[in-house]
């Protein structure tokens, strides 16, 4: 009795890991052949009201809470919130395997040269704008760069405070992997140029991380989103307007970047119900506020793919 | 298939006597059956990982225009700038640097401790020393990497210059973490010394030291030095951990205590934010695979020692 439960138990174990391989086969092949094709099952779970989202670890916390409270709302669905990174859930969503793709940058941008065709197929839901402020260690004695003074920092033409007004004290670079999504709302909206990986700055992807380095690392800088600020650290004014919600609604600071919902194609059932309550006042006026992103509505510019701002 | 193999087997167990078709032929042929199909999913699994991470990690070889040479000799990483360039050599150089300097700190220190449970005090050893050790194993390794970052590099920051983090916290930090690995497998190879060999040299008068340096050390060199090779290659292949405490900055660095980077580190800090297919991506799995070569290498390694215990 024991015996066969054993290798039902195997046998269930092993017929699921070979489906894996399977898929991973599948993928490959496609990879190989770097075709837009995708081999995967198309979203058939949102019409019996299951589907998940994946991608950007940094909508996460906001699509986890939402989605509680969707599924509270509509006890038939079910929504499986994953995080990944903005790349995977761009991929993923294009290949069909999650239903919501999350991203912290336009699709154009990652989904480039062989794959454009793939950003193409995919439809923009913005949820809500991140902004993201210089931050410093709280002993380098300065409290407003200029955008200049950022750049030289970045690109190691200053590697000393004094250069820029403040102690003496060597610059710590506190930078992100090159293909982060804030890395590359910071080097658009605040360098406006692409920054080098230095010999002796540190490179963290975690916020969690980049914040602890930079409050005890003496002579630290790096770059955070407003949620993750608090008393430990520095946020730096950039060239004289501070880091805050407002700010950035009324489009003076202008270090920020859209919160995106990725779907293949237009959303329908369950999804589409979704993404509409996720821009509705419910979530927008309260959870988005409360984990510190910028609700859309608020916004008085909006911002194109190319980077153009204009009002709204 | 399993089945004609296994039938002249069972036939010969019925020939023997007691005829008909017997409890045990039956169990002979569910139990023979059982572990090949286990055996055969076994290799099927590990081809298949294999040929997924190779043909990933060829693409940028084969169809995107990188070379090896670049891959493995070349000095700068810049994956998303406008003329990407894949020089994985710091890398190379980090993930060496920090496994044996791991091995450095964590191999006298496994090997004494291995000598204490079992020719010094084996009760206290093997009653208080040896779960202390093996408990080691069971920490995972965020935790090491929180520990690290939060003891390890401001230590380094507060003694040495620089950050603090670099190859010096990334082998410290390993060096615990393969201290079990080198001390369960040289305490196996002390514990199955033959005692005669070790009793005839107490009986010729040698001291209890004389013994352990001139006789049991060299007779178990090639097990001890199994342990450690088995240590860097777990060191080789820790990811978080490391990422946590080296800095991650894609150079090669002038000192032990400035920022490094390892394999490992890049692959996780930018596998989440690439699209799968992009040759940022595809070059990430190119690491994977000189990662893989690498494990194969060093089992590799560890079997040239194993024949030499046997030889010896």
């Amino acid at each position: 009795m024991k015996k066969s439960l054993l290798v039902l138990t195997t046998l269930a174990l092993s017929i699921s890991l070979a489906a894996c391989g399977k898929n991973n086969n599948a993928n490959n092949a496609n990879a190989g052949a770097s075709s837009g094709a995708s081999s995967s099952a198309p979203a058939s779970a949102a019409v019996s009201g299951a589907f998940s989202a994946a991608g950007s670890t940094a909508l996460q916390p906001l699509v986890d809470q939402a989605s509680k409270k969707f599924m509270d709302l509509n006890k038939d669905v079910t929504i499986t919130v994953n995080g990944g990174g903005s790349g995977a859930g761009l991929s993923q969503v294009s290949e069909g395997t999650v239903q919501i793709g999350n991203s912290d940058v336009f699709a154009e941008e990652k989904l480039k040269d062989a794959d454009a065709d793939k950003a193409k197929e995919l439809v923009d839901h913005q949820v809500a704008v991140v902004s993201i402020a210089a931050v410093s260690n709280k002993d380098v004695g300065v409290d407003n760069l200029t955008k200049a003074q950022l750049v030289d920092i970045f690109t190691g033409k200053v590697t000393n405070w004094k250069d820029v007004g403040g102690k003496d004290q060597k610059i710590v670079l506190v930078n992100r992997p090159a293909s982060s999504g804030t890395r590359a709302t910071f080097e658009n909206f605040a360098l406006g140029a692409k920054s080098e990986d230095l010999p002796d700055s540190i490179t963290e992807d975690a916020s969690g991380t980049v914040r602890k380095l930079v409050s005890e690392t003496p002579g630290a800088i790096g770059y955070l989103a407003l949620s993750y600020l608090d008393d430990t650290i520095q946020a730096l004014k950039y060239e004289g307007v501070e880091p805050t919600a407002e700010n950035v609604a009324s489009g003076t600071y202008p270090v920020w970047a859209y919160e995106h919902m990725y779907t293949k194609g237009q959303p329908e059932g369950a999804v589409k119900a979704f993404l509409d309550y996720m821009l509705s006042d419910e979530i927008q006026n309260t959870d988005v506020k409360d984990l510190g992103y910028i609700p859309v509505s608020d916004m008085k510019v909006t911002r194109d793919v190319e980077g153009k701002v204009s009002n709204k | 298939m399993n089945l004609t193999q296994t039938r002249p087997a069972a036939d010969a167990v019925a020939k023997d006597g007691r005829g008909k078709f017997p409890k045990h032929k039956l169990e002979e042929l569910r139990g023979r059956g059982y572990v090949m199909f286990c055996v055969l999913l076994l290799i099927v699994i590990i081809f298949s990982i294999v040929y997924f991470i190779a043909s990933r990690g060829l693409t940028p070889f084969v169809s995107q225009g990188v070379s090896v040479g670049e891959m493995l000799g070349g000095l700068k990483w810049s994956p998303e700038a406008d003329t990407p360039r894949f020089g994985a050599l710091p890398f190379l150089f980090g993930s060496f640097a920090t496994s044996l300097l791991a091995a450095i700190i964590a191999a006298p220190l496994g090997i004494c401790a291995a000598i204490f449970m079992t020719e010094m005090m084996p009760k206290v050893g093997k009653n208080i020393l040896q779960p202390a050790i093996e408990l080691l194993a069971g920490v995972p390794s965020v935790v090491y990497g929180f520990v690290g970052l939060s003891v390890v590099v401001p230590f380094l920051r507060d003694v040495f210059p620089g950050q603090g983090v670099g190859i010096l916290a990334g082998g410290i930090v390993l060096s615990v973490m393969i201290l079990p690995t080198i001390t369960t497998v040289a305490t196996d190879a002390l514990r199955s010394l033959p005692a005669g060999l070790k009793e005839g040299s107490y009986a010729l008068g040698a001291t209890r030291w004389q013994t352990i340096s001139r006789l049991v050390i060299p007779t178990t060199l090639p097990s001890l030095m199994t342990g450690v090779v088995l240590g860097i290659a777990r060191a080789f292949g820790e990811a978080l951990a490391v990422q946590m405490v080296i800095g991650n900055a894609p150079h090669i660095p002038h000192s032990l205590t400035q920022s490094a980077a390892t394999l490992t580190s890049i692959i996780t800090l930018s596998m989440g934010n690439t699209t799968s297919g992009s040759l940022h991506n595809n070059a990430l799995w190119s690491l994977a695979l000189i990662l893989l070569i690498m494990t194969f290498l060093f089992v590799f390694v560890v079997r040239l020692l194993e024949r030499r215990v046997k030889h010896a």
